[in-house]
């Protein structure tokens, strides 16, 4: 995308240079290519290749002996059947969808809510906006590991906290039950952030005269959110949440950090499964691996193209 | 003027270009000075240049007459990593690799055989051995070999009054669980975590119950998730041993409310700084007698190469980690029970308490073993899956067990 937008930019300047200055011009093209070299290997050799090499890799029956070999027969859409297929395929699916749109949801809702209260700029509100950026910067694996040792059944501090409120304990990690809510709740508390720093940045873009012309015409707290923060605050919304899919759907250190898709798959998501299937066996599966590597990168392509389409709809 | 700036610019880009294109070529160049390095992986990333492991691996290669360069990675890394190295065309010269992996590594056709590459495995014991061979073939040495045993908290059943030595089968064993447990101590803990490390501490109670991996659904096998089942259920292990690994298994022990943890050799240093008195006691078979555990223990192989030539000296570099006194250097170094008998005598003379140790291994049994070579992870992981649905309660142990078989049948077909 980054890259279309650049060289449609590129051709219209260009554009208006007369062509009598031809010689002038193909010196001056080739200095564009030259600049456009560095740019376009880069993609090429850490995008498009590995893209190209996974592709490869689905559509190809790889044992271990023909990955050391290199001669792996092509398979067409065999691995992709296999991997529809699978017993697993119907839960992980189902939890990858529950895991994105829970956490997206609940992401979104706190980060606005927490935009909003900050934007009211009191005195401190910098440094307690700071400290709600913690969990963003944390490493995930320290993270993910702490929440693992909080829901822990037997000696994690959320239980002794149920406990003495006379609640009986919750096996989060090991019922399979709970499993799935306890990876979804680590990951909120992990991407709210995220979701405070965008929409605090859009809700400052919106002018302030908006909301003196609204309060004089007598409009409550509840009508300038719903009829101004709301609308203007739209495109930065579906950034926050195209982005916010984009990450979700991958996520993968914090569900194998706490509880490795289990119990027995409980919480297994396409992106814990496709590890599984490509490295967490001792003989590697890595076709079927790809293939749902590849299903979770259409995926996001498919939200993406729709994210653009409206966009385009909108600002013509 | 305005054309001219970017195209110096261009030109010193070309030039960084032609740089960067040459520095292969130096690569290529460095193994011919260097023709005397031998490269050597291992799993032991928590050694480093100054540690036992690595001197002795450079007193080697001097005696061989080369220089050694060692890479310690990590266990799970080493597998894709040897792979992917061969693939390229880049194998190591020495490989020590977790014994589960050989006969992958072996059918994907990265190791060479005891044949091609003369390595001496005649005093190497036949059942540590054959996690290394497949199809009538040898594809490396075992470096030394661990197992799981049961460790006891003396002060726990001290108060519970239970006698360790009274606990020789299952019966015995969950009664003391039970004595301990309503004396006010925690029973046992385990690791049934959903990886291949679950596997391999259920597989002492499978195999123990008399069950083939062949045929996961047999009453044995039924009977050795049920057991573990019933544990939880009455609350003689916790429920955390679904979500266990070793190492947090064994956190779970060190706090000294656990009468009994199942974990390895590796964990003897750790006992010692526990804080309280500790025995080891052989993991029960369901009728009696010291069940078959699963050998733990690296291999070391000798992959492929294109130049044949370098075989003879990494057979030398190979025979001096694995032959006699060398070899109770190593595994005292890497705190493993040797793999030949010769070898083990001398480690309980020298340390009576490594004993157990020595009769664990002896009765222990590779996984991929029972020529089951590849197709043991595809058994492994349904036999997991199984454990983990019956203990959280989502399946019954029959049911999962006969889910479990279905799936490793029509993975191993």
């Amino acid at each position: 995308m980054a890259l279309t937008t650049q060289a449609r930019s590129r051709g219209r300047t260009g554009e208006p240079t007369p062509p009598r200055r031809a010689p002038r011009l193909r010196s001056g093209q080739w200095a564009a290519w030259a600049f456009l070299a560095p740019v376009g290997l880069y993609l090429l050799l850490f995008y498009a290749y590995p893209l190209y090499r996974n592709v490869e890799l689905s559509l190809r029956d790889y044992t271990v002996r023909s990955f050391v070999r290199g001669d792996a027969p092509f398979a067409g859409f065999d691995n992709y059947l296999k991997v529809f297929a699978d017993p697993t395929f119907g839960p992980a699916l189902w939890h990858t969808v529950v895991f994105t749109v829970v956490s997206l949801a609940f992401q979104f809702t706190i980060g606005l809510a927490l935009a909003l209260f900050f934007v009211q700029n009191f005195p401190l509100s910098a440094t307690l906006r700071a400290l709600f950026l913690v969990p963003w910067l944390l490493p995930l694996i320290v993270s993910a590991s702490t929440w693992s040792w909080l829901l822990n059944s037997e000696s994690g501090v959320v239980n002794a906290a149920l406990g003495a409120l006379g609640l009986g304990p919750v096996n989060w990690l090991t019922s399979p039950d709970w499993s799935l809510w306890s990876v979804t709740i680590a990951n909120i508390w992990i991407g709210v952030p995220f979701n405070l720093v965008v929409l605090y940045s859009g809700l400052q873009a919106i002018p302030a005269g908006v909301y003196e012309a609204a309060a004089l015409d007598g409009a409550n707290a509840r009508q300038r959110f719903w009829r101004i923060t709301f609308p203007l605050l739209r495109p930065v919304s579906a950034i926050t949440l195209l982005l916010g899919l984009v990450y979700t759907l991958k996520v993968f250190d914090i569900i194998w950090i706490m509880t490795r898709g289990g119990p027995s798959g409980a919480s297994t998501t396409f992106a814990t499964w496709s590890y599984r299937l490509g490295f967490g066996n001792l003989v590697p599966s890595f076709g079927p691996g790809a293939a749902v590597g590849n299903l979770l990168i259409v995926a996001a392509l498919v939200f993406g193209l729709v994210y653009v389409r409206t966009l385009h709809r909108r600002v013509p | 003027m305005r054309s001219a700036a970017p195209g110096r610019l261009a030109a010193g880009l070309g030039l960084a270009l032609l740089a960067a294109c040459s520095t292969p070529s130096e690569v290529v160049d460095a193994p011919a000075t260097a023709a005397s390095a031998y490269t050597i992986w291992d799993p032991y990333p928590q050694y480093d240049a100054t540690s036992e492991w690595v001197r002795l691996l450079e007193a080697c290669g001097a005696q061989a007459g080369v220089k050694v360069e060692r890479t310690g990675y990590d266990t799970s890394d080493l597998t894709n990593k040897a792979l992917l190295a061969a693939q390229q065309g880049g194998s190591p010269d020495v490989l020590i690799v977790d014994n589960p992996v050989v006969s992958t590594l072996a059918e994907a056709g990265v190791l060479t055989t005891t044949a091609e590459n003369r390595l001496d495995v005649s005093a190497v014991s036949p059942n540590l051995l054959g996690a290394g061979q497949s199809g009538g073939e040898t594809f490396g040495v075992p470096i030394g070999a661990n197992t799981l045993a049961l460790y006891y908290n003396k002060d726990v059943l001290d108060k519970a009054g239970v006698d360790p030595a009274t606990v020789t089968d299952w019966a015995a064993l969950t009664a003391a669980l039970e004595k301990v447990t309503k004396s006010g101590g925690k029973g046992i803990t385990f690791s049934a975590i959903g990886t291949e490390e679950g596997s391999f501490q259920f597989l002492p109670w499978f195999w123990g119950s008399g069950a083939n991996l062949t045929k996961l659904d047999s009453p044995e096998g039924v009977a050795a998730v049920t057991l573990w089942t019933d544990w939880l259920k009455k609350g003689y292990a916790p429920n955390s041993v679904i979500n266990n690994t070793q190492t947090t298994s064994w956190q779970e022990f060190a706090t000294g409310e656990y009468a009994f943890a199942e974990n390895g050799t590796w964990q003897l240093a750790n006992a010692e700084k526990a804080g309280f008195p500790y025995g080891v006691i052989p993991i029960p078979a369901k009728s009696g007698g010291p069940a078959p555990a699963p050998t733990g223990g690296e291999f070391v192989a000798i992959p492929v190469q294109e130049d044949t030539s370098r075989y003879a000296t990494s057979q030398r570099l190979v025979a001096c980690l694995t032959n006699g006194e060398n070899s109770l250097k190593t595994t005292t170094t890497l705190s493993y029970i040797a793999p030949t008998e010769a070898v083990q005598q001398q480690q309980v003379a020298a340390d009576a308490k490594l004993g157990v140790w020595v009769e664990a291994v002896k009765v222990a049994k590779g996984r991929t073993g029972d020529d089951l070579g590849t197709k043991y992870p595809k058994i492994s992981e349904p036999m997991w899956g199984a454990v983990q649905a019956a203990l959280s309660g989502s399946t019954p142990p029959q049911e999962a067990m006969t889910q479990a078989q279905r799936a490793a049948a029509s993975a191993t077909q």
